[in-house]
């Protein structure tokens, strides 16, 4: 605290410093800190009618947690949640990892700037708007389905909307970047030279990525792991568009229970239930990885 | 079992470039062989090619008489210590060193004993556990040398691996690599920029420049009979003087300079009217004038303790120097003052200008 105050005080005199730590403060609690404690208090009292609020009935139960274990469907939706998100991570994961590789040891340097530039200008565009790209391209009458037909693929047009197949594509989509960047990142500080001894000492591709390049990858790895299973979880726009009811997602109850039911009481339970599994996937994450917060935030 | 290596009409074009240039030759089993030349000058595209990250543009390179054409790095039986070790930081020294042994599948036991014979060779025997960024760096160089064996490759590429360390420790590791050699008997391929180097471990060298190799031969007779202009000036120092050939006899050339006629060998056959630039050691020149004497004075005399080096210059400017051993007593050439020096015409060599470094 000494060490950071200090310079602090030094460079900017006490008036401003003080002006500084206190707007700062008061971001952090009035915007941050107390909405949270003010869900959290929502979610741990019964909904009630204006006129008996205060009343007898108006004390804190964990009442409203417990709802989703006894509404069999709404629990069928978390845990689709869950394993959509981490079905997401994962095929993003394989498609983000050799295209990481590919940017970061094989790419000629000149062409870098373009191919990152490719991957970047499609997220210049809303998640929204991207999202609606997907859902014409998965239409019925779409394009993927004229050209899969035209190439004799299929015979006839197939339903791609309105299931867990179209959510998972444009989730895929939408979140790749969170997963490229994080271990292009970390592919890009390994030498050259480490995959050339290790293939010069027998080792085949399977060997050096194993060994040599995911090893040295994994905080990468991890943090792509974690902002797209996050982004997934909490993810509304994709489910809302290319799913259908067959498909909802939990972000979707959430969001029923708001603004549809309008009990706040029992969307803020939902909502740091979701909350609780995204931090327990960190720890998971951080765990699996076997790395800390600080090769994270390296 | 070590193999021979063998280079035949090997060119590597980039591009315009040619880093490669016609080059055949053949490294016995066995041998310690350097290819030695400045930077730029092909070396290491060469070892490059040996090792199997580059195929050579045209031309063939056998290993123990097999083509190695289309075989990768992998596959083929060399293995190569590179200039920065590129040791694998996430690993154990053991596990370093036991890497090319675990990805050929030999199992965890045996991989072990063959891991502490490697140290026990490299003289780290207690090292197995350590992390690679506790070694210090000669330490981190005996790893890489005991990871490269590991393999038990026919041949060892060397890629300038001695040029990060400080000047003891690499006159130190010069005579271990030489000793490791003879005890393996490994064919030693090692690249340098670095003459002493090159000259004090190698059963032969090869001196390259523009891609093409200059002269191959052992230390001594690249040093006193070098073929060109190039080897005569890069390795080793040399005092030069440019001229004109003005008569040949008996394997002598007589060259007109501006420091008047001097003599030396011709090995060349230069014939008279040529343009030629006549070399001769520092420590070949005598303190009497005897045949080739030069008139000159003493700009600065070093001391160096075994040895005495002065700088000359002669009345045209042109600058020699002399190198003569300390025997005690008064030191020679005073400063400012003037001498006669000189040297046999066997001592120097006459030889095409060419590209002289």
């Amino acid at each position: 605290m000494r060490a950071v105050l200090e310079p602090a005080l030094r460079r900017y005199g006490a008036p401003l410093t003080v002006t500084l730590l206190v707007m700062s403060a008061a971001w952090v609690l009035l915007m941050i800190a107390l909405p949270q404690l003010l869900m959290v208090d929502y979610s741990l009292r019964p909904m009630l009618p204006p006129s008996k609020l205060g009343g007898p009935e108006d004390v804190h139960t964990l009442r409203n947690y417990g709802t989703l274990w006894s509404n069999a469907i709404h629990l069928g939706i978390f845990l689709k949640t869950v394993w959509g998100s981490a079905l997401v991570t994962a095929v993003t994961l394989a498609l983000s990892y050799p295209m990481a590789f590919y940017l970061a040891q094989v790419a000629p340097k000149r062409k870098l700037p373009t191919l990152v530039l490719m991957l970047v200008v499609p997220f210049w565009i809303n998640e929204i708007l991207r999202t609606f790209a997907w859902y014409i391209i998965l239409a019925y009458n779409g394009p993927l389905n004229a050209l899969l037909v035209g190439l004799g693929v299929w015979a006839e047009p197939v339903r791609l909307l309105g299931g867990d197949g179209g959510v998972i594509a444009g989730m895929v989509y939408v979140y790749v970047l969170f997963m490229v960047l994080p271990i292009y990142n970390a592919i890009e500080t390994l030498d050259r030279h480490q995959i050339e001894a290790a293939h010069d000492l027998g080792a085949g591709w399977i060997a050096i990525h194993r060994r040599i390049v995911v090893p040295h990858a994994k905080p990468g790895i991890a943090v792509g792991c974690i902002m797209t299973f996050m982004l997934a979880a909490g993810s509304y726009a994709v489910p809302a568009l290319l799913g259908g009811p067959q498909s909802r997602w939990f972000t979707e109850i959430i969001y029923n229970w708001f603004f549809e039911g309008g009990n706040w009481n029992q969307g803020a339970a939902y909502a740091f239930i979701l909350l609780v599994l995204c931090v327990g996937f960190i720890l998971l994450m951080m765990r699996l990885f076997r790395v800390g917060l600080t090769d994270i935030a390296r | 079992m070590s193999r021979d290596v063998a280079l035949d009409r090997v060119t590597m074009r980039f591009g315009a470039i040619t880093a490669v240039r016609d080059v055949s030759l053949t490294i016995g089993a066995g041998e310690f062989f350097s290819f030695l030349g400045p930077s730029g000058c092909g070396k290491t595209t060469i070892l490059r090619m040996i090792s199997g990250f580059m195929e050579p543009t045209s031309g063939a390179i056998r290993i123990g008489g097999q083509d190695m054409r289309g075989i990768g790095p992998n596959k083929r039986p060399t293995a190569l210590i590179f200039q920065n070790l590129a040791l694998f930081p996430l690993m154990t020294v053991g596990e370093n060193i036991g890497f090319g042994l675990e990805v050929r599948g030999v199992p965890k036991v045996e991989r072990h004993s063959a891991v502490q014979r490697l140290l026990d060779l490299v003289a780290l025997p207690d090292a197995a556990d350590k992390r690679v960024t506790e070694l210090s760096g000669g330490q981190r160089q005996r790893v890489a040398i005991a990871r490269a064996l590991a393999v038990e490759p026919s041949v060892l590429l060397l890629d300038e691996p001695l040029s990060a360390l400080d000047l003891k420790l690499r006159q130190h590791m010069r005579a271990e690599l030489r000793a490791i050699q003879r005890r393996t008997g490994v064919t030693f391929i090692y690249i340098t920029h670095d003459q002493g180097e090159a000259l004090t471990m190698s059963d032969r060298i090869a001196v390259m420049n523009h891609g093409v190799i200059e002269q191959v031969g052992d230390g001594a007779s690249i040093y006193d009979h070098p073929d060109t202009a190039f080897v005569a000036a890069f390795v080793g120092e040399a005092n030069r003087f440019a001229g004109t050939v003005a008569e040949v006899a008996d394997g002598i050339a007589a060259l007109d300079t501006p420091v008047g006629r001097l003599l030396g060998r011709n090995p060349r056959g230069l014939r008279p009217g040529d343009r030629a630039v006549l070399f001769v050691r520092p420590e070949r020149m005598r303190e009497d004038g005897a045949e080739n004497a030069l008139a000159a004075r003493v700009s600065h005399c070093d001391f160096e303790g075994a040895f005495v080096t002065a700088v000359l210059e002669t009345a045209d400017g042109v600058r020699l120097q002399v190198h003569t051993p300390h025997r005690g007593g008064a030191l020679p050439f005073p400063p400012e003052s003037a001498a006669r020096v000189g040297f046999c015409a066997g001592d120097a060599v006459v030889l095409p200008p060419g590209d002289a470094a």
